[in-house]
């Protein structure tokens, strides 16, 4: 009792001792950590999210504009190669048209593979775009200098969108004279204009000399360690008695000694190439090739683009890019100026030359940036500029329609029954496990169920939305079925007493009373059931909605693909291009699902009913 | 548009038997309808039910079966010729006789081929004029007998309620048809599959290089085979991946769900679920997408910029994916069963002077503990099913490997290799990948079948 | 024949019957909620036009009685009701019964009001229109009308029958469940405890309905308050632990008890 109530005042309460006192503060440190510890879960996951978002909106953006160009074009009735029959139009040439149509812009290209490089920056798809703008005008065929727009390629449009390389620009300084010699056109200019050009080729010297000189430490390795081999062998091989094995041995030890050879020379190559850069870098007046692996030179002269090949710091020899008047010797400060195209050429699949004939279209006014119409209108294509969503979204759109059809009614009649109706037995009991556990079933497990059942078995059609409409009602029913059963019983039992106290059937009662109260519960579970099946894309790889089906589907068993599996197709095009697709596709995906779900949440809210 | 049109003829009789029945009751209780016992309406459902179930089962079911039939009808046909040609040339003729069906110019077919068409329309056209005239029967027997039944007494409501009950009933029972189709699949396929593979070699070989299988039938094909369908490496890939993901998305989804519970304002929890939500509803292929184009490459130059190789396709960058997209799932799971364990047990340690944390960690966890741990189950069954992240991300080489910078591939991987683009059906290949869906399943169900038990007998302890 | 003709009819029948005919009788009745008995062999006659009261402490089993009258318990998947019950000699268990038209014969109203979430108008055309009662749509105004008199609510909902019935007082809805219920025009009428969530007028405005309904209908009705039982019944049973104690005119259960029970529960000892 004393030490209880009469002990001393330091000992009063072991809660409030100075060691208390300390672990406390020790605690409640812990409980700092472990809140902080919490917050950053929660930032993890809202700086993934963020993350993800910003990646796809960042590169999907792109790819709602594109740059369409408007030329003249020869629609004369020789030219399309018309006869008077039906579907002479739809059969005629285009190609031609088109190509012609780019060419006439430059009539100074004149080499085969020249021209073939001008007819690329348009898209290959542009004469089936012309095509159509015909067959809906037939009223423009015997023009032949109708403007009509078709689409750039992807490459072009993306060096529009500039995405494919920086420049900058270095105004002239001083005089330029144009020095045309037998080996073509060389440019001299007061200043150093080109020292920088110069001295970026040197280092680019440089830095081959060192990869050159790991190579040949690397090769040196690799010698000594052959040379070492050799030498066990020539020991060993004296000594062995075995007449095969000595056999072996030596066909062995005559490998290595060509392989030393071989490592030798290659030794001995590599020395003097590093030699010679190494000389050349020494030397500063030295002039030196402009490779693909360095920037790009260009120098502007009034319409003329000229590229240069080998540079010393006042001199360029040039290729013409876009011509130069013959009689221009002499050109003036404020005449002209180099661009530096800085993302070597080497690394890029758009030349400098398709970029100045780019450039010079961009320049007459031909081309015109706009919303990605294609995009938003056409099906699967090879081709990224004529790739669109439209076709996905349809098969989305039928494959849905055929997954509520199905999964809707059935999921509630099944929720209704096992809910407001079935007896407590062995069997509801197994239905109920056997839902729950079907909610839980990996998705593509329903696809190797259509794929054996309803491909193989009923030989249904194949990529057909119908099947995967099927497929995903299944996986879906029990979503709707949990949703409504949740639904139905949260309508309070005094409803359906009420309904029952006056001689409605129990059917009446659920018809008329329970189930138009549960109904916002059970179409908001549809929603979201129906948003699942919307971004489901293993299920259907397996019943082989993933065919390349370039028309939009018009039925319910056309062949289709849906929007997340055009998805997956496009993230295995390398093309840059379809990555940006690909991002602007993921964009309209979500955009589908938030709308749904959006509803969802509105519904909810809207029809929420507290008992 | 035949579609389109029979669905106009269905509907147009089914409301004319309905009129028709309704008038006829009407009739028989001489205009006053409030003697009947039951409404008049429900005698036009009942007409229409006679007259119209019948015959739309039996299409249903001719529907179900007429591919095969006609298939079936068309080799008999053909006989011998057909016999005798390899299993690949039968399936092309019959999927050249069905596009041509409705074609008028043949000449692209062979002679077989034009022949098989023939026959094909020739059942086709009076399997339809039977099948009409059969249906028409059942319709004017089923409806005419319906009307006859009709007086004042009849029950008519009792047997719409009955037939509307069995619909019912037949919907309840979809859930148990599909398990059962999954099921029977997945098993006769695999039989099918282990006739060709020893089955102990396929669950415990450790060589899987399915492209190598050999297509033949016999004692040295099923030695070859076994060789190459060894799933091991396979299931230690799933493992790998499976193992980084939770290792990911257990810490990260607990504290989660700890924090929004125990911790956050009411306006972060307002901010931070919907977050959850959204996580948890972005497609896969979209994670799929994330993973193998910026998270692979990050780990990749990363990697590279410090010395160290790691593989474009590596374990690390797919589970990670994996592991976030599965945080919302454990942390919504978790925080359901965080929420069930009862104030009075909280009350009771702040009661003891307890900290929150120390209450979280010392009281709350270890009550919860069972709901969590089934919870961690679930999201693994998840991880292992999860098909689309790692099918872009993952490998395709079946690596025998615990080095997360390396790659590997999974069950869901191969069934999608092995399975996409393939039209044959009975080689190794694709079997293969049956009896591989077979384990997924089997692990799958498993885990949940035990973890939902756990959850209920957790939730039954606080109830 | 209109539906205030009909009405009349009955209202006219009424004496005639003059308090002798048995409406509905239960005969050993028990009752089971899985293994838990309720009732114990509960043998109870109950008269046309007539009103009879239950009474009995909380848990005797009155609402399993009055519910076992039109086979409410179905509902409950673990009750099991053993014992006859009859209607104008029909077993109402009987396997030939037809529970809607058993229901809608023996109309309920639940002890908390539970009107649908619709209209006014739709929740008491309701039993008539799923029964077929009327021909128009002028005979359903008619008979949804009278069943709104008939209940003391007309003069209060006339102005705004299409507005919703969960918008009405306790009181009112109360009410509303009652013109629902005889809107069907039942022959037995139950209520389970109707004053229970009720303010004294209110209260008294349903025992007057109580007493002009009695006229049409046969009235089961389960109270607390003796005084309720002691104004509106003739009859009245006392249930205690799930039998029937005993039962009689009500002046004689309330002043002259033959069970000591009964003396104590009505004098405030037990209850
Ligand atoms: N649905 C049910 N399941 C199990 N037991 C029940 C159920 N309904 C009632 N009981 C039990 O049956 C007995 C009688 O209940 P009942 O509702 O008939 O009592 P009551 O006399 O109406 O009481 P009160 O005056 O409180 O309404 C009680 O012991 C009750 O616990
Ligand atoms: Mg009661």
């Amino acid at each position: 009792m004393t030490d209880l109530t009469g002990g001393n005042v330091e000992q009063a309460s072991i809660h409030t001792s100075e060691g208390a006192r300390q672990r406390l503060a020790k605690r409640y440190r812990g409980e700092s950590v472990f809140k902080w510890l919490g917050r950053s879960a929660i930032g993890v996951s809202v700086a993934f999210l963020l993350l993800l978002l910003s990646t796809v909106v960042f590169q999907g953006i792109p790819a709602f504009t594109f740059n369409f160009v408007s030329l003249p074009f020869e629609l004369t009735e020789e030219k399309l190669g018309l006869d008077n029959s039906e579907t002479s139009l739809r059969r005629a040439n285009f190609d031609a048209v088109v190509r012609d149509g780019i060419r006439d812009q430059f009539p100074t290209v004149t080499g085969r593979s020249e021209k073939r490089a001008l007819s690329g920056i348009l898209s290959s798809g542009a004469s089936v775009y012309l095509r159509q703008q015909v067959l809906d005008n037939p009223a423009l065929v015997g023009s032949d200098d109708t403007r009509l727009e078709v689409p750039i390629s992807d490459f072009a449009d993306l060096y529009l969108k500039g995405q494919i390389t920086s420049d900058y620009r270095i105004q002239g300084q001083g005089a330029l004279r144009v020095d045309r010699t037998d080996n073509g056109l060389r440019l001299i200019a007061d200043e150093p204009v080109f020292a920088d050009a110069l001295a970026r080729a040197k280092e680019a010297l440089r830095d081959q000399a060192a990869s050159l000189r790991a190579q040949q430490s690397g090769l040196q390795l690799s010698l000594n360690k052959t040379r070492g081999d050799i030498k066990a062998l020539q020991e060993r091989i004296p000594a062995e008695t075995n007449a095969n094995v000595k056999n072996r041995l030596e066909a062995e030890l005559e490998r290595y000694q060509s392989d030393i050879t071989v490592l030798e020379a290659r030794i001995k190559q590599i020395e003097e190439q590093t030699k010679k850069i190494d000389s050349r870098v020494a030397n500063p007046g030295l002039g030196e090739d402009l490779t693909g692996e360095m920037m790009s030179v260009l120098v502007y002269i009034d319409d003329a683009v000229l590229k240069a090949q080998k540079v010393t710091n006042t001199t360029a020899n040039v290729e013409e890019f876009m011509p130069i008047d013959a009689d221009v010797t002499n050109v003036a400060a404020d005449q002209w100026y180099i661009r530096v195209l800085e993302v070597p050429e080497s690394n890029r699949k758009f030349t400098d030359q398709e970029i100045v004939w780019t450039d010079e279209l961009v320049e007459r006014g031909y081309v015109r940036s706009g919303l990605n119409t294609i995009f938003f209108t056409r099906g699967a294509s090879r081709e990224p500029e004529m790739a669109g969503v439209l076709g996905a979204a349809v098969g989305s759109a039928l494959t849905l329609i055929v997954t509520l059809l199905l999964s809707f009614p059935l999921g509630v009649a099944a929720a209704i029954y096992l809910e407001e109706f079935a007896p407590k037995n062995r069997w509801t009991t197994l239905i109920e496990v056997n839902i729950n556990n079907l909610a839980a079933v990996p998705s593509i497990v329903f696809g190797l169920l259509g794929l054996a059942v309803f491909l193989n078995y009923f030989e249904l059609d194949r990529s057909a939305p119908y099947v995967g409409g099927m497929v995903l009602a299944l996986m879906t029913l029990p979503t709707i079925i949990i949703a409504s059963r949740a639904a139905l019983r949260a309508v309070p039992p005094s409803i359906r007493e009420a309904a029952l106290g006056i001689g409605a059937s129990r059917l009446q009662t659920v018809v008329h009373h329970v189930l138009p109260l549960a109904m916002p519960g059970i179409l908001t579970g549809t929603i979201i059931g129906m948003a699942q099946a919307l971004g489901e894309t293993a299920p259907l790889l397996m019943i082989g909605m993933v065919a390349f089906v370039v028309d939009i589907p018009m039925g319910f068993s056309d062949p289709a693909t849906v929007l997340p599996v055009q998805i997956f197709m496009w993230a295995d095009f390398p093309e840059p291009a379809f990555q940006q697709r690909t991002s602007a596709a993921i964009m309209v995906l979500l955009g589908f699902l938030i709308t749904m779900n959006a509803l969802a949440v509105v519904l909810r809210k809207r029809f929420e009913r507290r008992w | 548009m035949q579609g389109w049109f029979f669905v106009i003829i269905l509907v147009l009789t089914a409301c004319a038997l309905f009129y028709i029945g309704r008038s006829r009751a009407v009739a028989t209780v001489g205009g006053d309808p409030t003697v009947l016992h039951s409404k008049p309406g429900f005698h036009g459902a009942f007409v229409m039910i006679c007259g119209m179930v019948p015959a739309v089962l039996l299409f249903f079911t001719w529907l179900l079966f007429s591919r095969y039939l006609t298939s079936a009808y068309v080799t008999a046909q053909l006989g011998a010729d057909f016999a005798n040609l390899a299993t690949i040339e039968q399936n092309a003729l019959i999927r050249n006789m069905r596009s041509f069906a409705d074609r008028t110019d043949l000449s692209a077919l062979s002679q077989l081929e034009a022949e098989a068409v023939e026959h094909y329309r020739a059942f086709v056209g009076r399997a339809a004029l039977i099948l009409q005239i059969v249906i028409g029967v059942l319709v004017v027997a089923g409806g005419w007998f319906a009307m006859r039944a009709i007086h004042q007494e009849l029950r008519a409501r009792q047997f719409v309620e009955k037939t509307v009950m069995s619909v019912l009933i037949a919907a309840s029972g979809v859930a148990i048809l599909t398990t059962l189709g999954i099921v029977l699949s997945l098993i006769f396929e695999s039989v099918n599959f282990f006739q060709k593979v020893n089955f102990l070699d396929f669950l415990f070989g450790t060589h899987w290089s399915p492209q190598s299988a050999f297509e033949g039938v016999g004692e040295e094909a099923t030695d070859r085979n076994s060789e190459v369908f060894g799933a091991i490496p396979v299931f230690a890939g799933t493992l790998l991946i499976t193992a980084i993901a939770i290792l990911v998305a257990a810490p990260i989804g607990l504290m989660s769900a700890i924090y929004l519970s125990d911790y956050a304002s009411p306006k972060v929890r307002a901010t931070a679920k919907p977050i959850m939500e959204i996580l948890a509803g972005i497609p896969t292929v979209v994670y799929g997408f994330f993973a193998a184009l910026t998270v692979a490459p990050f780990f990749r130059n990363t990697g590279e910029a410090i010395g160290i190789s790691v593989s474009s396709e590596s374990a690390l960058a797919a589970g990670l994916v994996m592991g976030i997209m599965i945080i919302p799932f454990v942390s919504s799971l978790s925080d359901d069963v965080i929420n069930s364990v009862p104030q009075s047990l909280r009350d009771g340690s702040a009661g003891l002077g307890a900290t929150k944390s120390e209450t979280i960690r010392r009281v709350i966890l270890p009550a919860a503990l069972p709901g969590i741990v089934s919870a961690l189950m679930l999201a693994i069954s998840r991880a292992i099913g999860e098909t689309m992240i790692v099918v872009m991300a993952a490998g395709l080489s079946a690596n025998m490997t615990v080095n997360p910078l390396e790659a590997v591939t999974t069950v869901t991987v191969q069934i999608v290799t092995l399975l996409v683009g393939d039209q044959e059906f009975d080689s190794a290949k694709t079997l293969a990948a049956f009896a591989l869906g077979l384990v997924l399943f089997c692990v799958t169900l498993l885990l949940n079948v035990i973890a939902l038990r756990v959850i209920k007998k957790y939730r039954e302890q606080y109830d | 024949m209109s539906v205030e003709a009909n009405l009349a009819a009955t209202a006219a029948k009424a004496p005639a019957a003059n308090a002798s005919k048995v409406k509905m009788s239960g005969n050993g009745v028990n009752v089971f909620y899985g293994e838990k008995q309720a009732l114990f062999d509960v043998d109870l006659n109950i008269y046309e036009n007539q009103v009879i009261s239950l009474i009995g402490p909380s848990g005797c089993g009155k609402s399993t009685f009055l519910r076992c009258l039109n086979r409410m318990n179905d509902t409950i998947d673990v009750c099991k009701v053993t014992g006859k019950i009859v209607l104008d000699e029909d077993d109402i268990y009987d396997k030939n019964i037809d529970v809607v038209e058993l229901r809608a014969r023996v109309g309920m109203v639940f002890q908390k009001p539970n009107p649908f979430p619709k209209s006014i108008y739709e929740n008491v055309a309701y039993g008539p229109r799923i029964h077929g009662m009327t021909r128009t749509k002028d005979e359903l105004d008619d008979l949804v009308t009278s069943s709104l008199r008939r209940a003391g609510l007309w003069e209060e909902v006339k102005d705004r029958l299409d507005q919703p019935g969960t918008g009405l007082s306790g009181g009112q809805q109360q009410r509303l469940c009652i013109a629902r219920a005889i809107a069907t025009q039942p022959e037995v009428l139950l209520m389970d405890e109707p004053c229970s969530a009720l303010d004294p007028i209110a209260t008294a405005i349903i025992e007057e309905l109580i007493d002009e309904l009695r006229a049409n209908f046969t009235i089961v009705i389960v109270t607390h308050s003796m005084q309720q039982a002691a104004r509106v019944s003739q009859k009245t049973a006392f249930f205690h632990l799930g039998k029937l104690i005993e039962e009689g005119p009500t002046d004689q259960i309330f002043t002259n008890p033959i069970n000591k029970k009964t003396q104590d529960y009505i004098t405030g000892r037990i209850g």
